[in-house]
Parts: structure tokens; C-alpha cells; sequence
């Protein structure tokens, strides 16, 4: 018997006709609401997955930030003194974790982009990025059109690049704003303006609209996107991120004792600054999106907006067969393909030419 | 000074997160599952489920119990004489129940006709047809290349029910449920058993499972308890299994009891059956387990084992070497997809279509002639036209 399928038992705190109460059912009550209860139960016992990818140049408090969030050591932060040597190209890295709370496991992994925009000349840096993001789609792809599939498909798609900004307090960099256009086609970007500490209240705000303006007159569409908001209450509530997007985020990994209490911040000789402290930065704000709650909702747009799209493409660049357009037949892609997908190669176009001659 | 807003207070499931937010370990991905119950409360629930069995043994009266819902309104029951030149037909009927804030839409298939005739042989063809269509259709929908709002129309489950005269299964009932139980979760069920003595509905129900395991009839396993759940639980549950086939009997008549409390029941002069008693049948067995606690089940079993199955069996054979040549290269087990055309359309349905446009062509043809045979008499009025 499949492990997975096991009778769901409700929890004691739930409807009035729960097979464990006598049985005195309510005259009109279908108890159709219980199937709430079947789809938690089920997915407290599978598990949660979530991939994030951090990118943004060295010393930003990536590491820190992603240690922050998750309250535990996913990564060694290391001091600037002991940094290993900045790689000559960008190589991404992968860690995955799982951790568990309050009955719910969630298989965490991380991606870093060390490396990135580290070089003098930094032309084409987000190609890498751009491949790692398609190939977690192809790999997706491939397994979603096997004979015999597996049940659950295992997911490494990134659902959620958190894009660090350097704290410039002037506007987005031309670095900046070629990746952000890249990463927002392909993948949910959250971008942040990293160690914020060093900007006043007053400088954020201005280096945030100055931002805002710059992702609209370039036409970079970061998450939450407004063309998905479902409805009125989606509305409302993602303007109101969209308003405060970039959030200025301040990562911090070690405690500190303030009025008796004991929290993460950094210590300065002018003070403590709390991460968690709203009025301090807005880190409450990452963390509450990233992870309380919109996690579900990264994940569905990565499912059915962005993987949709390379899907599409991927079908359409295959080889169509002279019965006309509802064969699909689908070759494994090359490499040169993933860091381009949106173009149909010549090869491709001229294969479809042939065989809408031919039919 | 700098005054933050609240941001996510609109969302109400935090609230329980504020009191663990006082654990300072505390990430909060905890609320996953809620945020799934946001989703799902939002787009609703789909659910097919498909009545079979002959007529007479209480189906439309039972469902109407199930669901509190009146899907039989309008409908006739026919005559004896039309039932003469009755064939399987497949009826669809949906309706929307909404309780606790949550929506199911709910789509019942009924096969009126099933064993009616005279002679019904392959009378079970129609059904797994339809069964079939459905899984094609998923099937074309999900290799297709806009995935936005597939709508799944794929039977989840099969009330089959057995007549409580009977001796056990009945040649029919075998024929049936052996065509269709690879396709289809199915559930027996024993229609109208306040016709029997509860020594008599032992037996009987003994005799089918005894048939069931047999014929190597493979019906709908409700999954097993946790280990860890309480020996009470555990004991209701193994209760509830061993009550397959479900005696049930259905109602949509209230009547009261001693106590002059409402319920639904069946009043004859010698007493009263309480659809909802579970000494006198095992209507709350079945609503529990079909509605309360097995409904997502179901349905993922339709996913992940049936239709997958049929996935595989309809790709496997597309593969077979007279097919394609680059295809027989693969290997079998893992097999991709990738060098098999899928077809849109099956090839029986390709020919009609082409006759249909052949007709089209030919009565467009009939039209023009007959415009062109107008235009001539109107242009010479005087002569005489010629006979067309």
C-alpha cells in the first residue's frame, strides 16, 4: 500500500461530524466542507518544496539574508577578510535542505550566484542564470512527457529570484536593468535593496521610488505581477506590496540582547539595528512574502505562467509532422537552445516551412 | 516619524501566527497548508461521480439523499412499452453545493437503460466508452498547448449496485464491473436492503465479496489508518471496510420517530427505517467515506493510477513497431514520448468528421445547382424552363 494514501483522520478540533463524535448528524449537512481537511492532510504528509535563487554581486549579505529567513545555517557567512577568491566566471550553487515546523516539512533549496557582476566586464553574466532557470523547466518537461511518469515529479524549478540591489541610493544600474528584464520573462523576481542599514528612512524612500520608476519606464515586470491578480482581495493586497517593492532588507545572524531581549540584528557603536524591527527595516515584509503568505502563490505562477511559457515554445520549435499541427514530437533540446528560448532557431523555422509545403 | 502600515493584515490566517510568533524559531511556513485552503476554497472542487445498475433499486433516491439535493426533478420514469426499444444511454447532470464556504461542483453521469433489455449483451460498452472518452480527452487537454483551464470531466467513481434478490453478483453485474474496474474506482454498493434481515445482509454481502475476489474484480481500496492513530479510530475504521458492499437505503421523506425528532426515513406499517441509523443500513458508512473522508482520494487515484494507466497503455501503443521507426529504437520501460505523434483526434472520429464535410460539400453542391437552375428561369421567363 503507497505509503501516501493512508485514511485521513480528522483533526479534534474540527466540524461537528467527525467519526469520532456519536453519530447525530445534522439533518442537512452533507459534510462535502471535509474534503478542506483531506487536501491538508495530504499535504502536510507530502511535504512542501521551494526553490529560491539569490543573485546580486558578493559582499550584498546574500548568504546572511537567506540564513535570516530561514533561521538556520544554510550557509557558512564568512567575514570579508576570509573570502575565498572571487570566481573568474559565474557558477551557481545549489544547497538543499529540509527542515520541519510544527508538523510541516519543507524541502528548502537555495541557489547562489557567486560571481555575478564580480568581473570588470560583466556583458552576458546573466547567462548562466538564464540557463540554470531553463534547464530546471526542460528537466520538468522531460519528465512530464515520459510514458511512465512518476507521481510526484520531482519540482527543482526556481520559483522566486530574489534580485539584491546595491544600496547606491541613486537609481538602477544598467547591469540592473539588463538582468532584471532577462530574469522577469523567465521567472518571479522579488527584488530588494540589500544592506539597507546604510541608508537613512528618508534615502530609502526616495531610492525606492527612483527604482519603481526606473522598473516601469524599462518595462520590468517583478512579482506580483498585476496582470495575475485574480480578483478584488488579490488586487488590493498585491498594490499594497507593489507599492513598498523594493523591500529595504537588512540580514543579521547573530543575537544581540536589547532591553532584556534577545534578537538578531547588527551592533554598532551608534546602536542595534533589529531586523526584525519594522521600523528599523523591512525584512518582516520579505519574510512575510516570501514565506507566510505568497509561497504558494510563487509556486503556482512558476507552474502555470512561466513553465506554461517555455512550454509552449518548446513545442512549437519541435519538429512538426506532416498530419498538421496536432502532432506533437518532441526532441530533447540542445544546449544552445536553453539560454535562448525565446527565439525559434533557423533550423526549426525552416523544418515548419518545409512541412506546411509538404501538407 | 516613520509609521509602517500593516501589510498583510488582510489576510486572516496569520492571526494563529501571531501567537506562535512569540517562538522565536519560529519561520512560519507552518500556515502552507492554509495557504493551499485559500486556493482551493477559491477555484472550487470537481467531482464525477457515475450510478450504475438496473433500474429499480433505488439509485436516483439515493443520490438525492447523498447530496440533499433534488437532480431528479424533472425527471420520467418511461413506460413499460418504451423500455421494449430502450437503449444504454449516458446522462449528465450537475449541480453546485456549497457548504462551510466551499464550493463543489459535482457532475453525475447515470446510465439509464443499463440492463434493461431483453438481451443485454455488450449493454456495458457504452459506459466504458464514455469512461474512455474522458480519460482521451484529459489526455489531448494536457498535451495540448493551452493548459490555462482544463476542465476534468474524468468519472472518479462508480456507484455500482447490486440488486438485493439476488443470489450475490449476477452474470451482468460480473460482465459490467469486470470491463471497467481498471478504468474507474468502483464502489459496490447493495441497493434497497431494507428489503432483507440483517442475517440476509451478512450473507449476501459475504457472497459478493467472495465473488469480487473470484472474478479478480479489483473495486476501490479506502487506504489504511495511520499507525498512530487511537484504537477506537482504528476499530471504527476496520468497521467501516468490512461493511463493503454498503447495504444502503435511501430516502428524501422525513419522518419522526418516537422521540418526534425529523429524520429521513421509510415508513411502512411495521415500523419505520432511518436512512441515517446505522443498525438499520449503511447510508452514514458511505456518505463518510465517499464524502467526508475519501472525496480528494478518489480523485487522486482517478489521476495518478487510472488515467496514468491509460496514458501509458495509449502512448505504449503508438509506440509499437509498425507504427513509427524512430520509436521502436527507445527502450520500453522509461519510455519518452518524445518521438511519438500524439494525435488529436482519434482516427474513427477523423472518418466522421471527413463524411460530415463530405455531406456539407455535397448539400452545398444541391444548393448552388438549384440557385444556378433560379437564376436561368428568372432570366428567360417566357421560355420553358427545362425539368431539373
Amino acid at each position: 500500500m503507497d505509503p501516501l494514501r493512508r485514511s485521513p483522520s480528522p483533526c479534534p478540533s474540527s466540524r461537528p461530524s467527525s467519526p469520532r463524535t456519536p453519530p447525530c448528524e445534522m439533518l442537512g449537512h452533507v459534510g462535502i466542507d471535509a474534503v478542506l481537511d483531506q487536501l491538508k492532510i495530504k499535504a502536510m504528509k507530502m511535504g512542501f518544496e521551494f526553490n529560491i535563487m539569490v543573485v546580486g554581486q558578493s559582499g550584498l549579505g546574500k548568504s546572511t539574508m537567506v540564513n535570516t529567513l530561514f533561521k538556520s545555517k544554510v550557509w557558512k557567512t564568512t567575514l570579508p577578510g576570509l573570502v575565498p577568491p572571487i570566481p573568474q566566471t559565474l557558477q551557481l550553487h545549489s544547497v538543499t535542505h529540509i527542515i520541519e515546523e510544527k508538523g510541516v516539512k519543507l524541502k528548502l533549496t537555495v541557489t547562489d550566484t557567486p560571481g555575478f557582476g564580480d568581473q570588470i566586464n560583466n556583458d552576458k553574466c546573466w547567462d548562466p542564470i538564464l540557463g540554470y532557470i531553463n534547464e530546471q523547466y526542460e528537466r520538468y518537461l522531460q519528465e512530464e512527457i515520459l510514458i511512465t511518469r512518476q507521481r510526484h515529479i520531482p519540482d527543482t524549478r526556481v520559483h522566486c529570484c530574489v534580485y539584491f540591489v546595491p544600496p547606491t541610493g541613486h537609481c538602477l544600474r544598467p547591469l540592473d536593468i539588463e538582468c532584471l528584464q532577462r530574469l522577469c520573462r523567465t521567472v518571479n523576481v522579488v527584488p530588494v535593496i540589500a544592506r539597507a542599514d546604510s541608508l537613512t528612512i528618508e534615502e530609502r524612500d526616495a531610492f525606492r521610488r527612483r527604482i519603481q520608476q526606473n522598473m516601469r519606464a524599462h518595462c520590468i515586470d517583478v512579482y506580483p505581477q498585476r496582470c495575475f491578480d485574480e480578483d478584488i482581495n488579490d488586487k488590493i493586497l498585491n498594490s499594497k506590496i507593489r507599492d513598498r517593492i523594493p523591500f529595504a532588507v537588512v540580514g543579521a545572524d547573530r543575537e544581540h540582547v536589547v532591553d532584556g531581549r534577545c534578537i538578531l540584528g547588527r551592533k554598532t557603536k551608534w546602536g542595534v539595528i533589529e531586523v526584525e524591527n519594522m521600523a528599523h527595516c523591512e525584512f518582516p515584509l520579505l519574510r512575510d512574502l516570501l514565506i507566510r503568505s505568497h509561497l504558494q502563490d510563487l509556486k503556482d505562477i512558476t507552474h502555470n505562467v512561466h513553465y506554461e511559457n517555455y512550454r509552449v515554445v518548446r513545442l512549437n520549435e519541435s519538429h512538426l509532422l506532416p498530419r498538421g499541427p496536432g502532432w506533437v514530437n518532441l526532441a530533447p533540446a540542445s544546449p544552445g537552445q536553453l539560454t535562448t528560448p525565446g527565439q525559434l532557431t533557423t533550423a526549426c523555422r525552416r523544418a515548419r516551412d518545409d512541412s506546411e509545403d509538404g501538407f | 516619524s516613520y509609521t509602517p502600515a500593516p501589510l498583510f493584515a488582510a489576510l486572516n490566517f496569520l492571526s494563529h501566527q501571531r501567537k506562535w510568533a512569540q517562538d522565536k524559531e519560529y519561520v512560519g511556513f507552518a500556515a502552507l497548508p492554509n495557504q493551499l485552503h485559500r486556493k482551493s476554497v477559491k477555484k472550487g472542487f470537481d467531482f464525477t461521480l457515475m450510478v450504475a445498475g438496473e433500474s429499480g433499486l433505488g439509485k436516483s433516491t439515493l443520490i438525492n439523499s447523498l447530496f440533499l439535493t433534488n437532480l431528479y426533478e424533472d425527471r420520467q420514469v418511461p413506460e413499460a412499452s418504451a423500455r421494449l426499444t430502450q437503449t444504454l444511454t449516458i446522462e449528465r447532470r450537475g449541480v453546485e453545493i456549497e457548504e462551510g464556504g466551499i464550493k463543489v461542483k459535482l457532475t453525475l453521469v447515470d446510465t439509464p437503460g443499463f440492463g434493461d433489455s431483453v438481451d443485454c449483451s455488450d449493454c456495458w460498452l457504452p459506459v466504458v466508452r464514455f469512461i474512455e472518452e474522458q480519460f482521451e480527452q484529459y489526455l489531448r487537454d494536457e498535451s495540448g498547448l493551452n493548459r490555462k483551464n482544463i476542465q476534468d470531466s474524468r468519472v472518479h467513481c462508480c456507484l455500482y449496485f447490486i440488486s438485493p434478490f439476488g443470489r450475490g453478483l449476477r452474470p451482468l453485474d460480473v460482465a459490467f464491473l469486470r470491463a471497467v474496474h481498471e478504468k474507474v474506482n468502483i464502489i459496490p454498493v447493495i441497493g434497497k436492503a431494507d428489503a432483507l434481515m440483517p442475517k440476509e445482509t451478512q450473507a449476501l454481502k459475504q457472497k459478493i465479496r467472495d465473488q469480487l475476489r473470484e472474478e479478480e474484480i479489483n473495486i476501490y481500496q479506502f487506504p489504511e489508518c495511520d499507525s498512530d492513530e487511537d484504537e477506537d479510530f482504528k476499530r471504527q475504521d476496520a468497521e467501516m471496510k468490512e461493511s463493503i458492499p454498503f447495504a444502503v437505503v435511501g430516502s428524501c421523506e422525513v419522518v419522526r420517530d418516537g422521540g418526534n425528532r425529523p429524520m429521513r426515513g421509510r415508513r411502512y406499517s411495521w415500523g419505520t427505517v432511518e436512512v441515517e441509523n446505522p443498525h438499520h443500513c449503511d447510508f452514514l458508512n458511505l456518505r463518510r467515506m465517499l464524502v467526508q473522508t475519501h472525496l480528494q482520494d478518489l480523485k487522486e487515484v482517478t489521476h495518478d493510477v487510472l488515467y496514468e494507466g491509460y496514458r501509458a497503455r495509449c502512448l505504449q501503443s503508438l509506440a509499437r513497431p509498425g507504427a513509427r521507426d524512430r520509436a521502436s529504437r527507445s527502450k520500453l520501460s522509461r519510455q519518452s514520448a518524445t518521438e511519438i505523434p500524439l494525435p488529436m483526434l482519434p482516427l474513427a472520429e477523423t472518418e466522421k468528421l471527413i463524411r460530415e464535410k463530405d455531406e456539407e460539400l455535397r448539400r452545398m453542391q444541391e444548393m448552388l445547382e438549384k440557385m444556378q437552375a433560379q437564376m436561368q428561369q428568372s432570366q428567360a421567363p417566357g421560355e420553358q424552363s427545362d425539368a431539373l
